[in-house]
């Protein structure tokens, strides 16, 4: 066990993978970097972030694939070679960028399986940043996590921690399913205790990051680090706070979820997604349907307005939930 | 030109194509077949000259009007006709239908029923071939239509960029869906485009299987030795509307008639080979394939529907 960023997880979970099995090869824009330009053979990126560092120098351009910027091409790629045998790893470098390419995972690799009835297996993950928090602008800002989960056949994961990050993409790649993998950006830094040794942690089960008997907070990514943030300040006032990270959210952990609320009877969902028909609004009804007879307080949501992102930072402080928004939340269901 | 044994499997499956598809035609006005059909007749001489080059290690990806590709890849004749019909005993189980029969066992990646949409699963099929080195290729079926769509672009683009071992045919049948092809590819010329994306492409007769036989030999002996992808452009206008009941009001009146009557592709393969094949080998291959189709609708109707419990099965290997 040591320490490792984010980041670091992700990498040392792909390279372990691409040493274990000779199927796994990445894809993506710049996930090396340097091909064609003028200072010949070079890593020049890997990965605009990162993530990928080392792995062309390690396994080489036949698994560690630059493409061109041409995200259909690049999830059509993927579709079409797992369901023939390889276990790509496609790097869509910002997720908002699926809406250039989505019908190869909506349409084709979503629905192989269902569609063949059930002759196909399409174990491909889909790799990229989500979040707000960089001034990124409204394009390279989002968190579409909800619109992949209303999709049947792809699952669709949503670490918080570098813990999870390894573990969960690990899992990803061994699936034989279309795995959506969807990183926030302002945790690639983050830094925690990661097991040197490969492991993966199931889809499906949620992880509770605080226990508290007085309300539940259910949050995502970087949303479980502000959550965190609100119960430890709050537990000095004498209130507990319980945090529910789901971080899968198809599957989704329905059980635990509904098992903390029956403990606290008091819930405040916060969801970077959207503040129509997003994750919370998922989440509030499975409560609403199945956890009604335990709530004492009218279920309370933190989202993000009804706007794109905005770019100027007073702006998009002001957009993205946050522990203060958070924490105002968690005292409306208490004084309910 | 294949041998005498070779030229006989491929009126075979032209036969078959033909058959069913014609089939199809009368079978449909019962009202037993649920959703859209789009029939191939017309362009039997394309999926035959390209996938007597195949073998069950290659793959193909095929379009909304699949029928012939699956025939002509190797595709059960039983299930194709029991998927087409909803049957628990087609090749998807039910689950797919006509524009999406698909048998990977046979390297058959799937009718699609997103125009374009094959291209780039042909693409990935290409990668897995020379990543896991099998030797095989990958080809996909696009029209006319699919022609225009920017992912399919994208594709022929990616694979010049990884030299992958892929063959894009563009099956030019005059028309996507109501709109002529004169209209639509705006440089009226598909296999012109493809060069500029630095692929070899020709354009051949797509109702002559010898030319199309031909031009798949070339750009699959590239493929298979490293050379990378190629285009070829086969025109063959079809016989049927985009889909079945489709009224043709886009047509002028006498088009299908000529079709019929001078660009047959079965009738310009027959002129072809009158003297290398017996005519009594051709008509002992009409009866069996008459033979053939007759039991695929009389099983297909025979069969029970998918249990409803089937409709939560194989949405995921594990969840």
């Amino acid at each position: 066990m040591s320490i490792k960023s984010f980041r670091e997880a992700l990498n040392e979970a792909l390279w372990q993978e691409m040493e274990r099995d000779h199927r796994v090869v990445l894809m993506g824009e710049d996930i090396r970097g340097g091909n064609g330009g003028s200072a010949g053979e070079v890593e020049a990126y890997g990965g605009v972030l990162g993530v990928t560092k080392g792995l062309w120098s390690r396994f080489g351009s036949s698994r560690v694939i630059d493409t061109p910027i041409t995200e259909s091409a690049l999830l059509g790629m993927a579709a079409g070679s797992a369901v023939t045998g390889l276990r790509p790893v496609a790097d869509l470098m910002f997720m908002d960028f699926f809406g250039v390419s989505h019908d190869m995972l909506y349409n084709q690799a979503a629905k192989f399986r269902y569609m063949f009835g059930g002759k196909a297996r399409t174990p491909m993950v889909v790799r990229g940043m989500i979040g707000a928090g960089y001034g990124a602008g409204a394009q390279h800002s989002q968190s579409p996590y909800n619109i992949f989960a209303t999709t049947p056949g792809l699952k669709v994961v949503v670490p918080s921690s570098p813990y999870d990050a390894k573990g969960l993409l690990i899992q990803a790649i061994r699936d034989d399913d279309p795995v959506v993998f969807c990183e926030h950006k302002t945790l690639y830094k983050l830094e925690g205790e990661v097991p040197d040794e490969p492991y993966t942690i199931p889809f499906g089960m949620a992880r509770y990051t605080r226990e508290g008997d007085d309300v539940t907070i259910i949050a995502l990514a970087a949303m479980v680090q502000q959550a965190n943030i609100v119960a430890d300040k709050l537990a000095a006032e004498g209130i507990s706070v319980e945090v529910v990270d789901p971080r899968t959210i198809s599957p989704l952990d329905e059980e635990s979820i509904l098992e903390s609320v029956e403990w606290t009877g008091r819930v405040v969902i916060v969801d970077e997604s959207a503040a129509r028909v997003g994750f919370a609004h998922d989440v509030a009804a499975l409560i609403a349907s199945r956890g009604f007879h335990a709530l004492k307080a009218p279920i309370e949501l933190v989202t993000p307005p009804h706007t794109p992102v905005p770019f100027a930072p007073s702006l998009e402080q002001a957009w993205v939930p946050n522990a203060a928004r958070i924490e105002a939340a968690v005292r409306k269901v208490l004084e309910a | 030109m294949p041998d005498k044994h070779g030229l006989l499997k491929a009126y075979r499956k032209m036969r078959e194509i033909r058959e069913f598809e014609e089939r199809l035609h009368v079978e449909n006005t019962t009202g037993e077949i649920p959703g859209f059909l789009h029939l191939y007749t017309g362009q039997e001489a394309i999926a035959v000259g390209i996938c007597e080059h195949l073998s069950d290690r290659d793959y193909i990806g095929s379009t909304h009007r699949g029928h012939g590709h699956c025939i002509a890849k190797g595709c059960d004749l039983n299930g194709m006709m029991a998927e087409i019909y909803g049957k628990e005993t087609g090749l998807c189980r039910g689950k797919g239908g006509s524009m999406h029969i698909a048998d990977l066992e046979r390297g058959m990646l799937g009718a699609n029923a997103i125009v374009g949409g094959a291209p780039p699963l042909a693409v990935g099929a290409a990668l897995s071939a020379k990543t896991l080195e099998t030797g095989g290729v990958a080809v996909s079926f696009t029209g006319d239509g699919g022609s225009n769509q920017g992912l399919v672009f994208e594709a022929m683009n990616m694979a010049v960029v990884l030299q992958l071992p892929v063959i894009f045919v563009f099956e030019n049948n005059g028309y996507g869906e109501g709109t002529g092809h004169d209209y639509a590819v705006g440089s009226r010329d598909i296999a012109g485009r493809a060069e500029g994306f630095g692929l070899p492409a020709v354009k051949v007769d797509g109702t002559d299987f010898f030319a199309v036989y031909g031009a798949m030999g070339t750009a699959v002996a590239r493929a298979r030795s490293g050379q990378g992808p190629s285009v070829i452009e086969a025109v063959a206008m079809r016989w049927h509307g985009h889909y079945e009941g489709d009224a043709m009001l886009y047509r002028a009146a006498g088009e299908v008639a000529e079709l019929r009557a001078n660009r047959d592709p079965l009738e310009l393969f027959l002129k072809r080979i009158e003297e290398v094949i017996p005519q009594e080998d051709i008509d002992a291959v009409d009866r069996e394939v008459a033979l053939a189709i007759d039991e695929a609708v009389a099983r297909a109707r025979a069969a029970n529907p998918p249990a409803a419990d089937q409709v939560f099965t194989d949405v995921y290997v594990a969840y």
